[in-house]
């Protein structure tokens, strides 16, 4: 076939790409919600980051002068049954929170995607083998599995964030799979198929990039819920352990003293439900600016 | 010239959950280089699924037996790593859906370009700027901008030249265009066909063009193979199809195309071929037809009938052939 051959022009092909992010940019901060939710996201990483700049004071120090004390202007979230610092342990808490909460999801993600891939797209034994195993652990809600795998490991950080990061893996197979399915059946699968590709390039180049989304959007609604797994399963004892700062953990030793000192209470359960609302708010904003659908 | 693809007695049971069902026997075709060879037939009738099992794409509850020799080789005997290289390099299809036939994720350009690099082994700048000449080969504006366009920025017509500029990406001898003109309206259909016809006689690809569009055989066929529950019940040039039908069913189907209506005919109601085409559970005795046939006399209950040819090159699958145009009600 013999035609004019055109210039490519990459400099154009820049631009249009360019214009492209900056529009999902702009639809995103056009979602004050969503900006808020990336504000509180933000908020939470700088202070679990810089948590020893941060802190006042060593947040594990107990001061027997001033036990119990409520906000001052020395201590402004208060002090704890054994005088520590609650703002200071408040930020210290964000790191357990953050890692428990964003790398169990992540980790789920990363075993749960390939699994559901490979059941949806090649089916028969390998799907129903995969299948029924997950709906011996869809059987249980997400939360007893989670404690119950937690019990089995035995409390630390590192087991929680495996126990809820696996706890997390069937949801996310499902999901996957169920998109796998409806998505392998599309005509330019067939037409990839057509084109003299083999399996792996159609997993890889027509089926995930299309089932990515719908999952993208589970793990950024179940941060939140593994944020308050994290702090259930430290509450239970099963999580972080004493005298390393931890929402939940704090929220637990709050329970005894809740009526001469609420802030002990309340500052942990505000901290849990903020950083829960942020990651929801930041995951809609960013599925609302990136799905593919959505772009004019 | 010799043949380029010659499928030969192509039969496709179904597997179902009420049994098996027989979609297509003992159908044999051949397609010579650059020719455009129609399959036409009503819904059900087995003209997709037989366009699918070539590149073995049947689902996977069909059993197909037969052969389909492309250029000497069977399509349907190959090992897996031969029918790859067929897929796409020799043989490409086009899909009646153009809505869902792209990829929705990637920009037109880099599907287009994708197919070159695989197959081709171009480097990425020039798979492109192949990418946009092929674009322009398919009649669509402003080749270089669209390159950069997602498929749902394009309408249904230049979504469908996409699809054709991937299938000719890399030159193939054979086309398989399913229902190409289906979903599209009827301007659009024409210029459709206008790229195709220039495919051919540009670069001497043959066509398997797979419609129930009469309008679309006429304009573009060269022969046209008429199917009815699984069989071929009929075989002609297209000229010969439509001067002279010699199956009841071909006559059927040219009845029902809206014709311009003259004084005499001013109230004529468009001619329908009454029943529906039957849900075949074993290997029929007898005409498949007949149940619906006008002609049907004891004998089509028993006898199936064979392909006989009708000089100069029709062939037809009936025992009682003939060219009477109004079909007694």
């Amino acid at each position: 076939m013999t035609v004019t051959p055109v210039d490519p022009q990459p400099a154009l092909t820049l631009t249009a790409r360019a214009l492209r992010r900056r529009r999902a940019r702009r639809r995103f901060t056009a979602r004050p919600l969503a900006v808020a939710g990336a504000l509180g996201v933000a908020l939470v990483v700088i202070f679990a980051v810089f948590a020893p700049l941060l802190s006042p004071v060593d947040p594990n120090a107990p001061n027997f002068d001033t036990v119990l004390a409520g906000p001052s202007p020395h201590h402004l979230a208060g002090t704890d049954q054994l005088g520590r610092d609650v703002l200071s342990r408040l930020f210290y808490g964000a790191r357990s929170a953050l890692l428990a909460g964003v790398l169990s999801t992540l980790l789920a993600t990363v075993v749960a995607v390939p699994v559901g891939l490979l059941a949806g797209y090649y089916r028969r034994i390998l799907d129903a083998v995969v299948m029924r195993i997950m709906d011996v652990a869809l059987a249980f809600p997400f939360l007893v599995l989670a404690v119950g795998l937690a019990a089995v490991l035995g409390p630390s950080l590192v087991n929680a964030t495996l126990a809820l990061g696996i706890a997390q893996i069937p949801v996310i197979v499902r999901i996957t799979r169920g998109e796998v399915l409806a998505a392998r059946e599309l005509d330019y699968v067939a037409a990839s198929v057509v084109n003299g590709s083999g399996s792996a390039t159609i997993m890889a180049r027509q089926i995930l990039p299309n089932v990515l989304s719908p999952v993208v959007v589970q793990a950024t609604l179940t941060i939140p819920t593994a944020i308050v797994g994290a702090a259930i399963l430290s509450y239970l004892g099963l999580g972080v352990q004493p005298p390393t700062a931890d929402w939940g953990a704090m929220l637990s030793e709050a329970r005894i003293y809740l009526s001469q000192a609420p802030w002990l209470g309340v500052f942990p359960g505000l901290a849990i439900f903020l950083t829960a609302l942020s990651f929801n708010l930041l995951g809609d904003g960013v599925r609302d600016a990136l799905d593919p659908r959505m772009r004019p | 010239m010799s043949t380029l693809l010659e499928i030969h007695d192509l039969t496709i049971w179904f597997d179902t959950d009420e049994g098996p069902v027989l979609a297509v026997n003992g159908l044999s075709l051949a397609l010579e280089p650059a020719q455009v060879l129609a399959l036409v037939g009503e819904s059900g009738c087995g003209k997709t699924v037989t366009a699918l099992s070539l590149l073995r794409l049947a689902p996977p509850n069909a059993r197909v037996t037969g052969q389909a020799r492309f250029d000497g080789k069977d399509l349907l005997a190959m090992p897996g790593r031969q029918l790859r290289a067929v897929r796409g390099r020799q043989i490409s299809m086009v899909f009646q859906e153009p809505m869902s036939s792209l990829n929705p994720v990637f920009t037109v350009g880099r599907q287009i370009a994708e197919v070159l690099r695989r197959h081709r082994k171009l480097s990425n700048r020039d798979a492109n700027a192949r990418a946009v000449e092929l674009l322009d080969l398919v009649r669509i504006p402003a080749a270089l901008r669209r390159m950069e366009e997602y498929p749902h920025q394009m309408s249904g017509g230049m979504r469908q030249r996409v699809m054709i500029a991937m299938a000719v990406a890399c030159d193939p001898k054979l086309i398989i265009a399913d229902e190409p003109t289906t979903a599209l309206d009827v301007t659009i259909q024409a210029q459709v066909l206008d790229i195709l016809r220039d495919l051919r006689e540009r670069f001497g690809t043959a066509i398997l063009l797979i419609t129930h569009n009469l309008g679309v055989v006429a304009d573009i066929a060269d022969r046209v193979v008429v199917m009815y529950a699984g069989h071929k019940v009929e075989q002609a040039p297209v000229g010969e199809l439509f001067a002279t039908p010699q199956h009841p069913y071909t006559i059927g189907l040219l009845g029902a195309v809206p014709r311009r209506q003259t004084h005499q005919s001013a109230d004529r109601r468009l001619a329908e071929i009454p029943g529906l085409v039957p849900v075949l559970r074993q290997t029929p005795t007898g005409c498949v037809f007949a149940p619906r046939c006008t002609r049907r006399t004891d004998p089509c209950q028993v006898t199936t009938p064979e392909l006989t040819p009708i000089p100069p090159d029709q062939h037809v699958a009936c025992l009682h052939p003939g060219t009477r145009q109004e079909v007694p009600a």
